[in-house]
Protein backbone atom coordinates (compact mmCIF):
# COMPACT_ATOMS: atom_id res chain seq x y z
CA UNK A 1 0.00 0.00 0.00
CA UNK A 2 2.88 2.32 0.68
CA UNK A 3 4.43 1.52 -2.67
CA UNK A 4 2.97 4.14 -4.95
CA UNK A 5 2.58 2.66 -8.39
CA UNK A 6 0.86 3.32 -11.66
CA UNK A 7 -2.51 2.24 -10.30
CA UNK A 8 -2.55 4.97 -7.68
CA UNK A 9 -2.07 7.69 -10.24
CA UNK A 10 -4.63 6.16 -12.59
CA UNK A 11 -7.15 5.96 -9.76
CA UNK A 12 -6.55 9.61 -8.92
CA UNK A 13 -7.09 10.46 -12.57
CA UNK A 14 -10.33 8.48 -12.62
CA UNK A 15 -11.59 10.26 -9.51
CA UNK A 16 -10.86 13.72 -10.92
CA UNK A 17 -12.37 12.74 -14.26
CA UNK A 18 -15.58 11.62 -12.56
CA UNK A 19 -15.72 14.81 -10.51
CA UNK A 20 -15.45 16.80 -13.73
CA UNK A 21 -18.30 14.87 -15.32
CA UNK A 22 -20.45 15.37 -12.21
CA UNK A 23 -19.72 19.07 -12.47
CA UNK A 24 -20.82 19.23 -16.08
CA UNK A 25 -24.10 17.46 -15.35
CA UNK A 26 -25.03 19.00 -12.05
CA UNK A 27 -24.27 22.62 -12.67
CA UNK A 28 -27.33 24.65 -13.48
CA UNK A 29 -26.17 28.08 -12.51
CA UNK A 30 -23.07 29.22 -14.20
CA UNK A 31 -21.58 28.17 -17.49
CA UNK A 32 -18.08 29.25 -16.39
CA UNK A 33 -18.09 26.42 -13.85
CA UNK A 34 -18.79 24.02 -16.72
CA UNK A 35 -15.65 25.32 -18.44
CA UNK A 36 -13.78 24.72 -15.19
CA UNK A 37 -15.10 21.16 -15.12
CA UNK A 38 -13.70 20.65 -18.60
CA UNK A 39 -10.35 21.90 -17.32
CA UNK A 40 -10.57 19.35 -14.50
CA UNK A 41 -11.22 16.57 -17.00
CA UNK A 42 -8.21 17.64 -19.04
CA UNK A 43 -6.16 17.70 -15.85
CA UNK A 44 -7.19 14.10 -15.13
CA UNK A 45 -6.13 13.09 -18.63
CA UNK A 46 -2.80 14.83 -18.09
CA UNK A 47 -2.23 12.96 -14.83
CA UNK A 48 -2.92 9.68 -16.61
CA UNK A 49 -0.57 10.49 -19.48
CA UNK A 50 2.26 11.60 -17.21
CA UNK A 51 1.87 8.51 -15.01
CA UNK A 52 2.01 6.21 -18.01
CA UNK A 53 4.95 8.14 -19.41
CA UNK A 54 6.97 7.79 -16.23
CA UNK A 55 6.08 4.22 -15.34
CA UNK A 56 6.39 2.82 -18.85
CA UNK A 57 9.52 4.78 -19.63
CA UNK A 58 8.47 6.62 -22.74
CA UNK A 59 8.67 10.37 -23.12
CA UNK A 60 5.85 10.59 -25.66
CA UNK A 61 3.28 10.85 -22.88
CA UNK A 62 4.85 13.99 -21.49
CA UNK A 63 5.06 15.53 -24.96
CA UNK A 64 1.38 14.79 -25.46
CA UNK A 65 0.62 16.38 -22.09
CA UNK A 66 2.38 19.49 -23.31
CA UNK A 67 0.16 19.63 -26.39
CA UNK A 68 -2.96 19.00 -24.31
CA UNK A 69 -1.97 21.95 -22.14
CA UNK A 70 -1.63 24.10 -25.25
CA UNK A 71 -5.00 23.10 -26.65
CA UNK A 72 -6.64 23.53 -23.23
CA UNK A 73 -5.30 27.06 -22.96
CA UNK A 74 -6.61 27.90 -26.44
CA UNK A 75 -9.96 26.32 -25.64
CA UNK A 76 -10.28 28.28 -22.40
CA UNK A 77 -9.50 31.54 -24.20
CA UNK A 78 -12.04 30.93 -26.97
CA UNK A 79 -14.70 29.64 -24.56
CA UNK A 80 -14.37 32.60 -22.25
CA UNK A 81 -14.51 34.98 -25.22
CA UNK A 82 -17.73 33.34 -26.38
CA UNK A 83 -19.16 33.62 -22.87
CA UNK A 84 -18.25 37.30 -22.68
CA UNK A 85 -19.94 37.98 -26.04
CA UNK A 86 -23.01 36.01 -24.99
CA UNK A 87 -23.24 37.87 -21.71
CA UNK A 88 -22.96 41.17 -23.55
CA UNK A 89 -25.78 40.22 -25.89
CA UNK A 90 -28.22 38.52 -23.55
CA UNK A 91 -27.27 39.67 -20.05
CA UNK A 92 -27.16 36.22 -18.48
CA UNK A 93 -24.95 33.15 -18.43
CA UNK A 94 -27.22 30.98 -16.33
CA UNK A 95 -27.24 27.58 -17.94
CA UNK A 96 -30.98 27.06 -17.81
CA UNK A 97 -31.69 30.41 -19.44
CA UNK A 98 -29.46 29.72 -22.41
CA UNK A 99 -32.17 28.14 -24.51
CA UNK A 100 -32.20 30.18 -27.67
CA UNK A 101 -31.78 27.10 -29.82
CA UNK A 102 -34.62 25.29 -28.00
CA UNK A 103 -32.53 22.16 -27.65
CA UNK B 1 9.27 5.00 0.31
CA UNK B 2 7.03 5.77 3.27
CA UNK B 3 7.57 9.48 2.76
CA UNK B 4 6.78 9.06 -0.92
CA UNK B 5 3.43 7.44 -0.11
CA UNK B 6 2.57 10.02 2.51
CA UNK B 7 3.33 12.90 0.16
CA UNK B 8 1.39 11.26 -2.64
CA UNK B 9 -1.69 10.80 -0.49
CA UNK B 10 -1.41 14.36 0.84
CA UNK B 11 -1.31 15.87 -2.65
CA UNK B 12 -3.95 13.49 -3.99
CA UNK B 13 -6.41 14.16 -1.17
CA UNK B 14 -5.99 17.91 -1.47
CA UNK B 15 -6.42 17.68 -5.25
CA UNK B 16 -9.63 15.66 -4.97
CA UNK B 17 -10.95 17.98 -2.27
CA UNK B 18 -10.18 21.04 -4.38
CA UNK B 19 -11.79 19.48 -7.46
CA UNK B 20 -14.91 18.71 -5.45
CA UNK B 21 -15.04 22.24 -4.15
CA UNK B 22 -14.70 23.59 -7.70
CA UNK B 23 -17.93 21.78 -8.51
CA UNK B 24 -19.88 22.40 -5.32
CA UNK B 25 -18.81 25.91 -4.42
CA UNK B 26 -21.58 28.47 -4.66
CA UNK B 27 -19.41 31.42 -5.46
CA UNK B 28 -17.66 31.22 -8.86
CA UNK B 29 -14.68 33.15 -7.49
CA UNK B 30 -14.18 30.42 -4.89
CA UNK B 31 -14.46 27.86 -7.69
CA UNK B 32 -11.62 29.51 -9.58
CA UNK B 33 -9.48 29.66 -6.44
CA UNK B 34 -10.08 25.98 -5.73
CA UNK B 35 -9.20 25.24 -9.36
CA UNK B 36 -5.88 26.98 -8.75
CA UNK B 37 -5.39 24.84 -5.63
CA UNK B 38 -6.09 21.68 -7.63
CA UNK B 39 -3.55 22.69 -10.27
CA UNK B 40 -0.91 23.47 -7.67
CA UNK B 41 -1.32 20.07 -6.04
CA UNK B 42 -1.25 18.33 -9.40
CA UNK B 43 2.01 20.13 -10.08
CA UNK B 44 3.25 18.73 -6.79
CA UNK B 45 2.26 15.26 -7.92
CA UNK B 46 4.10 15.77 -11.20
CA UNK B 47 7.25 16.78 -9.33
CA UNK B 48 6.82 13.74 -7.09
CA UNK B 49 6.60 11.42 -10.06
CA UNK B 50 9.57 13.03 -11.79
CA UNK B 51 8.09 15.27 -14.48
CA UNK B 52 9.45 18.59 -13.29
CA UNK B 53 9.09 20.47 -16.55
CA UNK B 54 5.40 19.69 -16.83
CA UNK B 55 4.90 20.71 -13.22
CA UNK B 56 6.41 24.11 -13.91
CA UNK B 57 4.43 24.43 -17.14
CA UNK B 58 1.26 23.53 -15.25
CA UNK B 59 1.88 26.29 -12.74
CA UNK B 60 2.95 28.85 -15.33
CA UNK B 61 0.29 28.18 -17.95
CA UNK B 62 -2.67 27.15 -15.84
CA UNK B 63 -2.26 29.14 -12.67
CA UNK B 64 -0.55 32.06 -14.33
CA UNK B 65 -2.67 32.40 -17.43
CA UNK B 66 -5.81 30.29 -17.62
CA UNK B 67 -6.98 30.57 -14.02
CA UNK B 68 -6.33 34.30 -13.98
CA UNK B 69 -8.29 34.55 -17.22
CA UNK B 70 -11.15 32.70 -15.54
CA UNK B 71 -10.91 35.05 -12.58
CA UNK B 72 -11.01 38.10 -14.87
CA UNK B 73 -14.09 36.83 -16.68
CA UNK B 74 -15.89 35.82 -13.49
CA UNK B 75 -15.34 39.24 -12.00
CA UNK B 76 -16.05 41.10 -15.24
CA UNK B 77 -19.38 39.38 -15.82
CA UNK B 78 -20.53 40.24 -12.31
CA UNK B 79 -21.90 36.79 -11.67
CA UNK B 80 -20.33 36.55 -8.25
CA UNK B 81 -23.42 38.14 -6.79
CA UNK B 82 -25.66 35.44 -8.20
CA UNK B 83 -24.94 33.03 -5.40
CA UNK B 84 -28.49 32.02 -4.81
CA UNK B 85 -29.65 28.45 -4.54
CA UNK B 86 -27.43 25.80 -6.00
CA UNK B 87 -29.97 23.71 -7.84
CA UNK B 88 -31.57 26.58 -9.63
CA UNK B 89 -35.10 25.29 -9.99
CA UNK B 90 -36.76 22.08 -9.01
CA UNK B 91 -38.48 21.74 -12.34
CA UNK B 92 -35.28 21.47 -14.33
CA UNK B 93 -33.42 19.19 -11.92
CA UNK B 94 -34.51 15.96 -13.57
CA UNK B 95 -31.11 15.23 -15.04
CA UNK B 96 -29.23 15.48 -11.75
CA UNK B 97 -29.68 11.76 -10.91
CA UNK B 98 -28.88 10.96 -14.53
CA UNK B 99 -25.62 12.86 -14.26
CA UNK B 100 -24.75 11.16 -10.98
CA UNK B 101 -25.48 7.73 -12.44
CA UNK B 102 -23.44 8.39 -15.57
CA UNK B 103 -20.43 9.68 -13.66
CA UNK B 104 -20.54 6.81 -11.16
CA UNK B 105 -20.74 4.32 -14.03
CA UNK B 106 -17.78 5.94 -15.78
CA UNK B 107 -15.81 5.95 -12.52
CA UNK B 108 -16.36 2.26 -11.89
CA UNK B 109 -15.57 1.39 -15.49
CA UNK B 110 -12.26 3.21 -15.16
CA UNK B 111 -11.56 1.43 -11.88
CA UNK B 112 -12.34 -1.93 -13.49
CA UNK B 113 -10.00 -1.13 -16.36
CA UNK B 114 -7.23 -0.11 -13.98
CA UNK B 115 -7.71 -3.00 -11.57
CA UNK B 116 -8.14 -5.72 -14.14
CA UNK B 117 -5.15 -4.80 -16.21
CA UNK B 118 -2.09 -7.00 -15.98
CA UNK B 119 1.11 -5.51 -17.27
CA UNK B 120 3.51 -7.52 -19.30
CA UNK B 121 6.70 -7.66 -17.26
CA UNK B 122 8.87 -6.55 -20.16
CA UNK B 123 6.66 -3.48 -20.70
CA UNK B 124 8.41 -1.45 -18.08
CA UNK B 125 11.83 -1.14 -19.62
CA UNK B 126 11.37 -1.08 -23.34
CA UNK B 127 13.19 2.15 -23.91
CA UNK B 128 14.11 3.79 -20.69
CA UNK B 129 14.35 7.31 -22.02
CA UNK B 130 12.62 8.76 -18.96
CA UNK B 131 14.69 7.20 -16.25
CA UNK B 132 17.94 8.34 -17.73
CA UNK B 133 19.25 10.29 -14.77
CA UNK B 134 22.30 11.72 -16.48
CA UNK B 135 20.24 14.47 -18.12
CA UNK B 136 17.35 16.36 -16.60
CA UNK B 137 13.70 15.93 -17.45
CA UNK B 138 13.59 19.25 -19.29
CA UNK B 139 16.66 18.35 -21.29
CA UNK B 140 15.34 15.00 -22.43
CA UNK B 141 11.91 16.48 -23.19
CA UNK B 142 13.53 19.14 -25.33
CA UNK B 143 15.55 16.54 -27.20
CA UNK B 144 12.34 14.78 -28.16
CA UNK B 145 10.12 17.80 -28.64
CA UNK B 146 12.25 19.68 -31.12
CA UNK B 147 13.20 16.68 -33.22
CA UNK B 148 10.56 13.98 -33.38
CA UNK B 149 7.58 16.18 -32.63
CA UNK B 150 8.63 19.37 -34.39
CA UNK B 151 5.65 19.45 -36.73
CA UNK B 152 3.16 18.94 -33.93
CA UNK B 153 4.99 21.61 -31.98
CA UNK B 154 4.63 24.10 -34.83
CA UNK B 155 0.99 23.12 -35.18
CA UNK B 156 0.34 23.85 -31.51
CA UNK B 157 1.85 27.28 -32.06
CA UNK B 158 -0.59 27.81 -34.92
CA UNK B 159 -3.45 26.73 -32.65
CA UNK B 160 -2.42 29.32 -30.09
CA UNK B 161 -2.25 32.00 -32.80
CA UNK B 162 -5.71 31.10 -34.08
CA UNK B 163 -7.09 31.12 -30.54
CA UNK B 164 -5.58 34.53 -29.86
CA UNK B 165 -6.95 36.06 -33.05
CA UNK B 166 -10.31 34.38 -32.48
CA UNK B 167 -10.63 35.69 -28.95
CA UNK B 168 -9.74 39.20 -30.07
CA UNK B 169 -12.19 39.12 -32.98
CA UNK B 170 -14.97 37.71 -30.81
CA UNK B 171 -14.71 40.26 -28.06
CA UNK B 172 -13.87 43.29 -30.19
CA UNK B 173 -16.69 45.77 -30.56
CA UNK B 174 -17.10 49.18 -32.05
CA UNK B 175 -18.99 51.36 -29.63
CA UNK B 176 -21.62 53.60 -31.15
CA UNK B 177 -22.31 57.05 -29.79
CA UNK B 178 -18.80 57.65 -28.55
CA UNK B 179 -17.20 60.86 -29.73
CA UNK B 180 -13.74 60.04 -30.93
CA UNK B 181 -11.34 61.98 -33.09
CA UNK B 182 -10.73 60.70 -36.57
CA UNK B 183 -7.37 61.98 -37.65
CA UNK B 184 -7.91 60.90 -41.23
CA UNK B 185 -11.09 62.93 -41.43
CA UNK B 186 -9.46 65.92 -39.80
CA UNK B 187 -6.42 65.95 -42.01
CA UNK B 188 -8.21 65.27 -45.25
CA UNK B 189 -10.59 68.20 -44.87
CA UNK B 190 -10.58 70.63 -47.72
CA UNK B 191 -11.05 74.34 -47.41
CA UNK B 192 -14.06 74.31 -49.65
CA UNK B 193 -16.14 72.09 -47.37
CA UNK B 194 -15.23 73.91 -44.17
CA UNK B 195 -15.31 77.60 -45.01
CA UNK B 196 -17.95 79.57 -46.79
CA UNK B 197 -17.71 83.24 -47.62
CA UNK B 198 -21.01 85.03 -47.30
CA UNK B 199 -22.12 88.48 -48.15
CA UNK B 200 -23.74 89.69 -44.96
CA UNK B 201 -26.36 92.34 -45.32
CA UNK B 202 -26.48 95.18 -42.92
CA UNK B 203 -28.50 94.60 -39.72
CA UNK B 204 -29.39 91.06 -40.67
CA UNK B 205 -26.95 88.49 -39.29
CA UNK B 206 -26.22 85.06 -40.68
CA UNK B 207 -28.22 81.92 -40.08
CA UNK B 208 -25.69 79.17 -39.56
CA UNK B 209 -27.69 75.97 -39.24
CA UNK B 210 -29.86 75.61 -42.25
Amino acid sequence: MTEIGLGHYLTLGAVIFSIGIIGIFLNRKNIIVILMSIELILLAVNINLVAFSIFLGDLAGQVFTLFILTVAAAEAAIGLAIIVVYYRNSGTIRVEEIDKLKG
Amino acid sequence: MIAHGVIFYLFAIITVFAATMVIFSRNPVHSVLFLILAFFNSAGLFILIGAEFLAIILVVVYVGAVAVLFLFVVMMLNVAQQKNQWFASEASSGHIPVGLIISVIIFFELIIVIGGWKYKPDLFDINNSVNNFSISNTHSLGQVLYTDYIHVFQLSGMILLVAMIGAIVLTFRKRTGVKTQSYLKQISRERAEGVEVLEVENNKGVKIDD
